[in-house]
């Protein structure tokens, strides 16, 4: 028989969770993304997986949710709990510079900093002050916004000036 | 195991009736979340704010929904849809909560598509007519200032869930609210034209924007207790970014938001929330067996 530490474990748990990837961005893990907050292995060996949503809505969590529990399972893990971390609330800036650079490798912008919300009200903008995303291809900052949604909730839509290829964009978060 | 389909994998492993897609047995929007109800918060008056919040925000995204396929630009129906997908993911954690809260253990489903118009929750505005895209430009500016206001103070909320709900919530409806300021200024100050139908857009907008202020007895008492939020408290602040935008977008601000009554909070709507709801909840309805 094979004994294995707690951490060990745990570890190994983690790895699994990590490796599934988000079914909207396919190149990244959800470690890549920043949502997979916590893992615990219970002294009986249940697996209690924590993630938390990108936006409210977003679709994908319950197919992440699914694969979580079938990698968990493919991992050897029988018994398996996936839960919703709702607080704090995911931000762009959880994505990791992995999962920047997978992302620029595809021709998909990453994400700035996002936007600091200090308490008191959202100041109100009446001129674009979000600072044009570098086109992923050529890399110039010569670039336009076409649309602040994209074809998912995290993504806005914009055109290289330089090169004319559209791209789309991570939005700040 | 990583290359199979994902959706091969629902049907194969979870029992019952997984006839959609989506029959996964993971729809609950706050598994696993603590529900534990903070001290001296009443439940059922927990569960009755968590549905107006989550009621604005279900009517809306439905309304929304009625320009994908007939929007100006593709741009600004996916761009529309996208905002509607924000507001019912907002309605879905609100409805789980206020099942938990109250005690029944309803799950969303059950107060989307089991309710009748008359049990719905949320402000007149919300299910007022669609009617053109500078009307609902309006609306949502007007909306989504609101909201805006009302949760960066939810955030705060002794409740975690609705704290942790409205924090989120905030950076979603700032954006929003950018969406809705963007258009605003283009069409107010754009043509004679796009001047004359906003002008038209905000003075059918106004009057409806009165109730937004008045506190239901439910808001107030959970304002009281640091839950929830009195959105009479409001006002001002929503006050002034409408003025901003409006001068900013060459349109007529048409002075102090008109006094309002509590009716959509009690249950009192117009007779534009009954289709609205049928047409939300005829596939549920129809189909009480099917599972998503």
């Amino acid at each position: 028989m094979v004994t294995t530490t707690p951490n060990e474990t745990r570890r190994r748990a983690w790895e699994a969770a990590a490796a599934v990837t988000d079914p909207e961005l396919p190149m990244l893990t959800l470690a890549d993304l920043g949502i997979l907050r916590e893992v615990e292995v219970s002294e009986e060996g249940t697996v209690a997986v924590w993630i938390t949503p990108t936006y409210s809505g977003c679709p994908a969590l319950a197919e992440m949710r699914v694969d979580v529990d079938r990698a968990l399972r493919a991992a050897g893990f029988d018994d398996v709990e996936v839960r919703t971390a709702l607080s704090p609330a995911w931000t762009t800036d959880w994505i990791t510079e992995e999962g920047r650079r997978k992302l620029t490798e595809h021709g998909i912008s990453a994400p700035g900093r996002a936007p600091a919300r200090p308490s008191g009200p959202v100041p109100l903008t009446l001129l674009p002050t979000r600072t044009a995303p570098r086109c992923p291809r050529c890399a110039t900052a010569d670039t336009e916004e076409l649309s602040r949604f994209g074809s998912t909730s995290c993504k806005s839509l914009h055109r290289c000036r330089s090169c004319l290829e559209p791209f789309e964009h991570v939005k700040e978060i | 195991m990583s290359g199979d389909n994902i959706f091969t994998g629902l049907v194969e492993e979870h029992d019952g009736d997984a006839r959609w897609a989506f029959g996964t047995g993971f729809t609950e929007a706050l598994a696993g979340v603590d529900t534990t109800l903070p001290e001296g918060v009443d439940g059922p008056a927990l569960a009755e704010y968590c549905q107006m919040l989550g009621d604005d925000a279900l009517v809306q995204a439905q309304r929304l929904v009625h320009w994908v396929t007939d929007a100006p630009e593709l741009e600004e129906e996916v761009a529309l849809a996208n905002i509607a997908l924000d507001l019912l993911g907002q309605a879905r954690l609100l409805l789980a909560r206020a099942g938990q809260a109250d005690g029944t253990g309803r799950d969303e489903d059950a107060f989307a598509y089991r309710r009748d118009a008359s049990e719905f929750r949320n402000v007149r505005l919300t299910e007022a007519p669609r009617g053109d895209f500078a009307r609902c430009i309006v609306t949502l500016l007007v909306l989504s200032s609101w909201r805006l206001a009302l949760f960066t103070r939810l955030a705060h909320s002794v409740d975690p869930v609705l704290a942790a709900i409205a924090a989120k919530g905030v950076n979603e409806l700032a954006y929003h609210r950018e969406y809705a300021v963007s258009w605003a200024l283009r069409l107010g100050d754009g043509t004679p034209y796009s001047h004359e139908r906003m002008s038209a857009a905000v003075a059918d907008v106004w009057p409806l924007t009165g109730e937004l202020f008045a506190a239901h007895p439910v808001e107030t008492s959970l304002a009281g207790l640091g839950a929830g939020v009195d959105p009479a408290s409001v006002r001002e602040e929503v006050r002034e970014v409408l003025d901003q935008v409006l001068t900013a977008a060459t349109l007529d601000t048409p002075g102090a938001f008109p006094d309002g009554e509590v009716s959509g909070r009690e249950g009192r709507h117009t007779d534009e929330l009954a289709p609205l709801v049928e047409e939300l909840q005829r596939v549920a309805r129809e189909h009480p067996e099917a599972t998503w």
